[in-house]
């Protein structure tokens, strides 16, 4: 059970440090100054979990492993993570919508770890679900705007739901790791989950007047250790100052 | 981002805690009342500083003419007896 639980943290704090550093790329880069920041603060909020989840993970891996020796020691096959939060930004739209078919797939899987059995993870997502719930609320208050914004912000908003609806299954389809934790009482229902974020997808989309996709098609193998070609380039960035010195002190 | 003009500026207030009043701590673009609000919340509430928020257009506020300086505020000036500086103030009392 202690290499399912593992698993499963790992899975859980990779998808915090994978969506943190990709949001980390738009500092300085924000359309405008306040939703620079805004969009910082999620990622720092993203980086502030992964810390707590890769902590936990080091905990239950034992010996000299720690949060950083995680983060930044890994290769690309032991990252947990969903193919969607590695992509790359693309246009704001792109990364307005990532956020939101993450964020609300988040707030309703850390709303179920909130009666997790583990009491760590409960903890975690106590703290978690206040920022969760924050960014749910702002990325689908984007995905309004610019739906229901010009010509050109609507067809941008429509291209990017489109074009990351195939990498939106995966969060969903349970493995062995998600079916063991469940019955354990730790994890969260992806069945669920799925119930309940189509409904809150369809309602979003509708009031940024964009059509909900209907291919239920799906890009698969993040949470398992396969990862796009993008994801090379990610950890070469993240990783390469600790891997070349090793003892760098801030 | 050429429809930037659409985003108009406003005042941000904050409280910082209860029992004080909304203090003006400066100024941001947003294209509306609720997103001037969210970018109050990120750009000025980020440490902690608040727990409340008030967003005014800055072209609804009204201010005082520089140049009517001399009538409007001058006269204060030798008027020392309106500060309460000969009263001790009890600590308990707090902010006034």
């Amino acid at each position: 059970m202690q290499k399912e639980l593992l698993q499963y943290t790992l899975r859980l704090g990779d998808n915090a440090l994978i969506l943190g550093q990709r949001l980390g790329e738009w500092c300085g880069h924000g359309p405008v100054l306040e939703q620079d920041i805004a969009l910082s603060n999620i990622a720092l909020d993203q980086l502030g979990q992964a810390r707590m989840l890769l902590q936990y993970a080091a905990e239950i891996k034992g010996g000299d492993y720690t949060e950083d020796k995680l983060a930044f020691h890994r290769d690309i096959t032991e990252y947990h993570n969903l193919l969607l939060l590695e992509l790359e930004n693309g246009d704001w739209a792109k990364t307005i919508a990532r956020q939101f078919l993450f964020d609300t797939f988040n707030y309703f899987q850390y709303s179920a770890l909130l009666e997790s059995k583990d009491d760590t993870i409960r903890a975690i997502a106590q703290k978690a679900i206040k920022e969760i719930t924050y960014h749910a609320q702002w990325s689908a208050e984007w995905v309004i705007r610019l739906g229901d914004g010009t010509e050109e912000s609507h067809k941008r908003m429509k291209d990017a739901i489109n074009d990351l609806w195939e990498w939106t299954g995966e969060m969903f389809m349970a493995d062995e790791i998600d079916t063991k934790m469940l019955e354990a009482g730790i994890g969260a229902d992806l069945g669920n989950i799925k119930t309940l974020w189509d409904e809150k997808v369809a309602q979003i989309l509708a009031m940024a007047t964009l059509k909900l996709p209907t291919d239920d098609w799906a890009q698969t193998g993040g949470k398992q250790g396969e990862h796009t070609e993008y994801m090379g380039f990610l950890l070469a960035e993240m990783q390469h100052l600790p891997r070349m010195y090793p003892e760098a002190q801030w | 981002m050429s429809n930037k003009d659409n985003w108009k500026i406003w005042e941000v207030f904050i409280r910082s805690r209860n029992g004080l009043s909304h203090k003006h701590v400066g100024s941001l673009h947003a294209p509306d009342a609720d997103m001037a609000i969210k970018n109050a919340r990120d750009v000025y509430t980020r440490r902690s500083e608040g727990i409340s928020i008030w967003v005014v257009p800055s072209d609804e506020i009204t201010a005082s003419n520089p140049e009517e300086n001399e009538p409007l505020f001058t006269p204060a000036d030798d008027k020392v007896y309106r500060h309460p500086t000969f009263y001790d103030i009890p600590d308990e009392i707090g902010h006034m």
